[in-house]
């Protein structure tokens, strides 16, 4: 075991930058939309972001999903030792 | 001559080598060298019945070739070469042995015409695909093997009960394109479904591969699941109940995956996640729909093992396999990091990787099936993928906190062959056209258009967003999911043992009354045929002499009267 480092990508400050960096990006690939059409096969899926908003709450769907699952079946990882 | 034996036999014959030769550098040769050996065979199989046998009057058709035959095979020779070059110093050499065998099976099943000799080589996979998983070296490993034994063998015997049932009703063995209409036909696919992980029989996946051994979870992640997939185009295209079956599959690995702890246990359940896109692209059955099933069935391999191999160079150098006990491992991993990092993109179809230019050829073939809910449910799956193996598994493994483990990068063998595969899943997302010419049907698809890259990004990019924002919710427990595998591990023994508990006064009064019957049997036996007995007796010579020759006058007499 080595004691904890100060690699640049673990800096609060480099962390922070990641965060705008980030947001930046989501906001462009949803900006874009005005410049690249999407002509979605549904009508519906070719709405201005619905890209985003779907994944965005499908995983959040999934994840409360997962949670409620796992409520009912998770055990300790020894459960079926012997 | 060599251009009309089996494929498979390279690799048979890779394996005997392997088994037979002492000197560690010659072995890695042979399994390096056997594979390759097989691929060129692989290439020189013609379309059509090309060796024919007969077995107890039965015509066996032992290499049959077709596009869709040959890249099966093609990926499965590309895997094993890989594979081996991943795991030759490492592996026992039984390992080495059990991984040629079970993709000689593999190409075997590619290339059967008629169903009994895809039984056979179905049959050699479970076998030497157990020994791998028995390899893992573990009791947990043993215990596992196990449990994966009896399922796949289980599901052998359904296979085979469906074969019969079809060569009774319909007197041929040959392999077409079937519809599960009656008995058979179902067994058929129920024997299939169980190789390819789909519900309720999930389990034995997510159960055997993270036992095995760094090296053997690799090759485990290629090829059951995918010759499955392979029998599923050639016996039931657009058979629609696999729509909704794969769609299961497609959730019920996000969801698991999730949950999981394990590493290498949320890249098995992702495999159930991937194989349940192929499923549901074999369901709708169109030539797009199937074009798209072999050409994901291709790329998955490559970046599924990738993952494999990532994961498995961790458990390797770290001994830990949970991903509360690693973490930070970028500092010292980087190409290990970059590896798992490729794949973990590749999975998520993100552009410019293998999985974006093979996956949406799914969600095309839905589109032009007018299938609404099957096209949506599969793009929140896409985001869902991205969740799951996509951010979660490189994330916890290689970033989230600083475990404080600094182990070395992977060994030189080791990083050839993630960087070959990791090289080819971005050549196959930037030059598809590479694939698409062996695909089954011709291709008629772009799959780059700027709004539908852009459709994608803003599904997986905001996907990551709900990942780091609901982090708090992921974090990792010491935990397990209980699943269908639940009734065998704890139900039975309960079940046994409440048994044995209500039951024992009725047992008991059973046994007194049983044991006094056969002691009655035994005491009566003895009294007759004991040595004091009329029997059992020791008789002097004259005596039976005299037997004998009243049993032969006897025996004359009626003779001569009849």
């Amino acid at each position: 075991m080595n004691p904890p480092d100060n690699h640049w990508l673990t800096r609060p400050a480099t962390i922070r930058r990641l965060w705008i960096i980030g947001y930046v990006t989501l906001a462009v690939t949803v900006a874009l939309q005005w410049l690249v059409p999407i002509h979605g096969y549904f009508g519906v899926d070719g709405w201005f972001g619905f890209g985003a908003l779907f994944g965005f709450f499908s995983c959040v769907l999934m994840v409360f999903g997962a949670k409620l699952l796992g409520a009912l079946l998770k055990r300790p990882d020894t459960y079926y030792d012997v | 001559m060599f251009e009309s034996l089996p494929p498979a036999l390279a690799l048979i014959g890779g394996a005997l080598l392997t088994a037979a030769i002492g000197s560690r550098q010659l072995r890695a040769f042979v399994v390096i060298g056997a594979p390759l050996v097989c691929l060129y065979g692989i290439w020189q199989v013609p379309d059509g019945v090309s060796l024919e046998a007969s077995f107890l009057g039965y015509p066996l058709e032992l290499v049959e070739g077709s596009p869709v035959r040959r890249l099966f095979a093609t990926i499965f020779a590309i895997m094993a070469a890989t594979g081996a070059v991943f795991a030759f110093n490492h592996a026992r050499r039984t390992e080495l042995v059990a991984a040629q065998f079970y993709a000689a099976g593999a190409v075997g099943v590619s290339f059967a015409g008629d169903l009994l000799t895809l039984f056979v080589f179905w049959e050699l996979m479970a076998l030497f695909s157990t020994v791998v998983v028995w390899c893992g070296g573990t009791e947990k490993a043993r215990a596992a093997g196990v449990r994966y034994a009896i399922m796949h063998l289980l599901g052998g015997v359904v296979l085979k009960v469906g074969i019969e049932g079809l060569l009774i009703s319909s007197g041929s063995l040959d392999i077409r394109a079937l519809q599960a209409t009656d008995f058979s036909t179902w067994m058929i696919l129920i024997g299939i479904l169980i190789n390819a992980a789909a519900p309720p029989l999930s389990a034995w996946l997510s159960d055997a591969y993270p036992n095995a051994s760094p090296t053997g979870s690799v090759f485990l992640s290629a090829f059951t699941t995918k010759t499955a997939i392979l029998a599923l185009i050639l016996l039931f295209p657009g058979e629609s109940i696999l729509i909704w079956v794969g769609l299961f599959m497609v959730f019920y690995g996000i969801i698991y995956a999730l949950l999981e702890n394990d590493i290498r246990r949320i890249l098995a359940f992702s495999i159930v996640n991937q194989v349940g896109f192929m499923v549901c692209a074999v369901g709708i059955g169109t030539e797009m729909a199937i074009n798209g099933a072999a050409a994901h069935a291709f790329a998955h391999i490559i970046y599924k093992a990738l993952l494999f191999m990532s994961a498995g160079v961790v458990v390797m150098r770290t001994g830990m396999h949970l991903c509360t006990d690693v973490g930070g491992l970028f500092r010292t991993m980087p190409i290990t990091m970059w590896c798992g990092v490729i794949g973990a993109l590749a999975i998520s179809s993100f552009p410019l990787t293998s999985g974006f230019t093979t996956k949406t050829m799914i969600s095309q073939a839905s589109v032009d099936e007018g299938l609404m809910l099957v096209y949506f449910l599969l793009a929140a799956a896409s985001a869902g993928v991205f969740l799951h193996a996509g951010i979660k598994f490189p994330w916890f493994v290689f970033f989230q906190k600083d475990s404080g483990l600094r182990p070395k990068d992977a060994p030189w063998n080791m990083t050839v062959a993630m960087l070959f595969f990791a090289g080819l899943c971005i050549l196959l997302g930037v030059y598809p056209q590479l694939l698409y010419p062996l695909l089954p049907y011709a291709v008629d698809y772009v799959p780059y258009k700027a709004g539908k890259v852009l459709f994608y990004l803003q599904l997986l990019l905001f996907s990551g967003l709900a990942f780091f924002l609901l982090l708090p919710w992921m974090q990792r427990t010491l935990t397990l999911s209980l699943d269908v595998d639940w009734l065998w591990r704890k139900g039975l023994p309960l079940l046994s043992r409440a048994g044995s508990r209500l039951g024992s006064p009725l047992v008991n009064a059973a046994q007194a009354r049983l044991g006094g019957a056969l002691n009655a049997i035994t005491t009566s036996a003895r009294n007759t045929m004991g040595h004091t007995g009329p029997l059992g007796r020791s008789w002097e010579i004259g005596t039976t002499a005299l037997w004998i020759v009243l049993l032969l006058m006897v025996y004359v007499f009626a003779y001569y009267l009849f």
